[in-house]
């Protein structure tokens, strides 16, 4: 284990090599530009291979040829990076391919700005590509997360054989707070499905194409188990000061963690005041916010960086009509106001209640 | 403990710098430490501005909306950012760009540090980042300064003629906020 001071991007590469990460190709865009770049010099010292690809497509395709011959594979990008990605990424799905895929959003739509955002929620957790398809989406909220999710996230996109989604906003790609890195993984053998040669051996088919309407339905069936597998399994969500809370606020990422702020100021004014942050944003917490008891939550507060709100829809599936909901947000590269946040509550706790609805 | 620093100037200035080391020196004290900077299509000329939260307990937001720390290395930034400033709070002012005078009514300890002119005696005005580093970490005393002194130095030490400088620099930095308190 080691301890280090390190800027977000950077330390998300890191972790992938250590993770096991031995292919990646990218293309630049800002606010990601780090992770190829740190990849571009690290991981051939690992025996890696790092490719800057002529496009946003050509990179991801190229994961899909590495991925097809049983190596972990990864790339990364911006918003707009990511919409050209997401042929890529459903014909991942459609064959079954491991690999990691970093979002790093920033303000759209559009080409929008360099500066961070939260506005590719829907993007990284619904329909990252066409054919509805999901893919296991963490939403880490502090530099440590981000390296403890992205290590381990080689490891579910071998399990399930789909990819994985590390959807974080800009402000943690640019953040440096200390980590701890944790240690090599040694790497394992292609798995059996992989395409590594004939050589006597029976062939493999890998491939973004079924025969038929019955296959076709068979496939997506059969996807289908793993992702409610995914909701039983593999839900992860940080619930804080929750137990007695009577607003709980609703945050992930860097939203989440100024929420964390949020909380605290309130509960030193006697205001109780809670967060649930969702770690992985698919699949989806919902049960976190199905058993908040009505008689003791006065509301719901959706925090974030999206406007119009997009979290506020698995929010309000969870919550369900029996808890008002209300939001505080920016977007362009606003963050979260603290100041807002408390206010909001404050004013909330006086019965002045605003409802959102879903647009 | 809970300090927020901000660190602004224009582009070019080593405004980002001079956050960063802060934030190294503080990880070197097993510190909990975040470093934002305010990334934006800036450019040289342009404003630059970093966040740097220091806490002994682990770091919630990594934005501060009010600020313990303000250190103004140009005109925009400290008229821009003074109104963020707490009441009781500390603002380090590059004197040589910087004007104060509309913050003398506030309830702000206002520490002028001359670092454009200083470091330009020293031999470049690059080093004027490093003269107000040093004088913030020996006035406001959230950090070792030794220490500090040592990370520095190790960071900015790849080459030997600017270690001397950024040495020399360190050391003005120190000596003018003796000077000043």
């Amino acid at each position: 284990m080691t301890r280090v001071f390190m800027k977000g991007c950077e330390a998300i590469a890191e972790a992938a090599i250590r993770g096991g990460c031995r292919f990646f190709a990218g293309y630049p865009i800002t606010p990601q530009n780090e992770i190829p770049e740190y990849m571009s010099r690290e991981l051939p010292r690992h025996g890696g291979v790092f490719v800057q690809g002529e496009s946003e497509i050509a990179s991801i395709y190229m994961v899909y040829g590495a991925a097809a011959a049983g190596n972990y594979a990864m790339t990364s990008s911006s918003s707009p990076g990511i919409s050209l990605k997401s042929e890529g990424l459903s014909y991942l799905a459609a064959a079954k391919l491991p690999a990691v895929v970093v979002s790093v959003m920033r303000a759209g739509p559009g080409l929008g700005t360099i500066l961070p955002a939260q506005n590719d929620y829907f993007q990284a957790t619904k329909a990252s590509g066409h054919g509805g398809f999901r893919t296991i989406t963490f939403a880490p909220s502090t530099l440590q997360e981000a390296v403890d999710l992205t290590y381990q996230a080689f490891e579910y996109a071998q399990r399930d054989r789909n990819p994985v989604i590390i959807a974080i906003d800009g402000f943690l790609g640019a953040i440096m707070e200390p980590v701890v890195l944790p240690p090599f993984k040694e790497l394992k053998e292609p798995p059996k499905w992989a395409v590594t040669g004939k050589k006597g051996k029976m062939y493999h088919i890998i491939t973004p194409a079924t025969a038929n309407e019955n296959s076709q339905q068979a496939f997506n069936l059969q996807m289908e188990k793993l992702y409610r597998r995914w909701a039983q399994e593999d839900v992860r969500v940080e619930e804080y000061r929750v137990e007695d809370a009577e607003f709980v606020f609703a945050a992930y990422g860097t939203s989440g963690r100024v929420c964390k702020s949020v909380v605290n100021a309130l509960r030193e004014q006697g205001v109780k005041a809670g967060l649930i942050r969702p770690i992985t944003i698919n699949p989806f917490p919902y049960r976190s916010f199905e058993k908040l008891d009505p008689d003791r939550v006065k509301a719901v507060i959706v925090a974030e960086m999206a406007i119009p709100p997009q979290l506020l829809y698995d929010v309000r599936v969870g919550v369900g009509r029996a808890i008002p909901i209300t939001i505080v947000r920016a977007s362009g590269g606003n963050i979260i106001s603290q100041k807002e946040a408390v206010e909001k509550v404050l004013s909330l706790q006086k019965g002045e209640m605003d409802y959102e609805e879903i647009i | 403990m809970l300090v927020s620093i901000m660190i602004a100037g224009f582009g070019g200035q080593g405004v980002m710098l001079l956050g960063r080391l802060i934030g190294e020196c503080a990880f070197e004290e097993n510190l909990h430490v975040s470093f934002l900077p305010a990334y934006g299509p800036e450019q040289r000329g342009g404003t630059a501005n970093c966040t740097v939260i220091v806490s002994d307990e682990e770091i919630a937001a990594p934005v501060a909306e009010e600020l313990d720390i303000l250190c103004a290395m140009n005109q925009p930034s400290f008229d821009k950012f003074i109104g963020k400033v707490k009441a009781g709070g500390t603002v380090y002012i590059n004197k040589t760009l910087v004007n104060a005078d509309k913050a003398r009514e506030r309830d702000v300890e206002i520490v002028e540090i001359d670092a454009d002119n200083l470091a330009y005696q020293l031999g470049t005005v690059k080093v004027a980042n490093i003269i107000m580093l040093a004088a913030f970490l020996a006035t406001a005393k959230i950090l070792n300064v030794d220490r500090a002194r040592e990370v520095v130095l190790k960071k900015l030490g790849k080459k030997q003629e600017l270690l001397e400088l950024n040495r020399q620099a360190f050391q003005c930095g120190l000596e003018q906020a003796e000077k000043t308190s």
